[in-house]
């Protein structure tokens, strides 16, 4: 089972999705859907960074291979962590399965639940300071119990 | 003891304490002015794993994370 491929800095995303693609050449797959994320020049920031963690990280990703090898599919990721530059990428997932269906709605679901619950935190760079981008943030599922929310 | 540690933006060093489920973690760190803005906020894993309520236990060893909201991609 693939494993979260993360990388210092910015991705490089013609040899990842290239070693991708050929990896899964010969395993049947019709459908492969790759989603790219790639920095934005906005707001004056120089960059983004990230600070990953990787214990919870693999689990959730481990969970979602599950789920997707129930399907007959597989799913591919790849995540900086440090600083990434403007119009340098941070994020690559690909879903690889037999017919279309089932890629098309898995990347959305992926992609949606890596948002809402991967352990990824995202900072602007700007001025030369490393800025958490809570606004952007979004609390996991459960959070909050030392708070007194259970 | 247990160990608790404080993943991404919070930036505070591990502590670590007695404790027999995280309702004491909680007591604990409610007294900590430093965490009052992140409590309400934070998910926490115990050994790595995602716990939903203050009755889970705690054993000499464990690790206790707090996560901030995330955002990756």
């Amino acid at each position: 089972m693939s494993m979260v491929e993360l990388y210092e800095g910015g991705l490089n995303v013609p040899e990842i999705i290239t070693r991708w693609y050929a990896e899964e050449a010969q395993f049947n797959y019709g459908a492969c859907i790759p989603f790219i994320g790639t920095v934005r020049e906005e707001d004056g920031i120089e960059g983004l960074s990230f600070d990953v963690y990787e214990p919870i990280l693999n689990g959730w990703f481990e969970a979602w291979q599950v789920k997707a090898q129930a399907l007959g599919a597989k799913l591919k990721m790849a995540h900086s962590r440090g600083d990434v530059l403007v119009h340098e990428s941070s994020y690559i997932a690909a879903v690889f399965s037999p017919k279309r269906r089932v890629a098309l709605e898995m990347i959305e679901q992926f992609v949606e639940d890596f948002k809402a619950s991967a352990p990824i935190w995202k900072y602007d760079l700007k001025n030369s300071q490393r800025l958490y981008a809570r606004d952007r943030s979004t609390a996991i599922a459960g959070a909050g119990i030392l708070g007194g929310k259970q | 003891m247990v160990t608790i540690e404080f993943l991404g933006p919070i930036q505070k060093a591990p502590l670590t304490l007695e404790a027999s489920s995280l309702r004491d973690v909680a007591e604990a760190l409610k007294n900590d002015s430093e965490m009052a803005q992140w409590l309400e906020s934070c998910a926490v894993a115990v050994n790595d794993t995602l716990v939903a309520t203050l009755d889970t236990p705690l054993k000499a060893g464990d690790k206790v994370s707090l996560l901030p909201p995330v955002c990756g991609g």
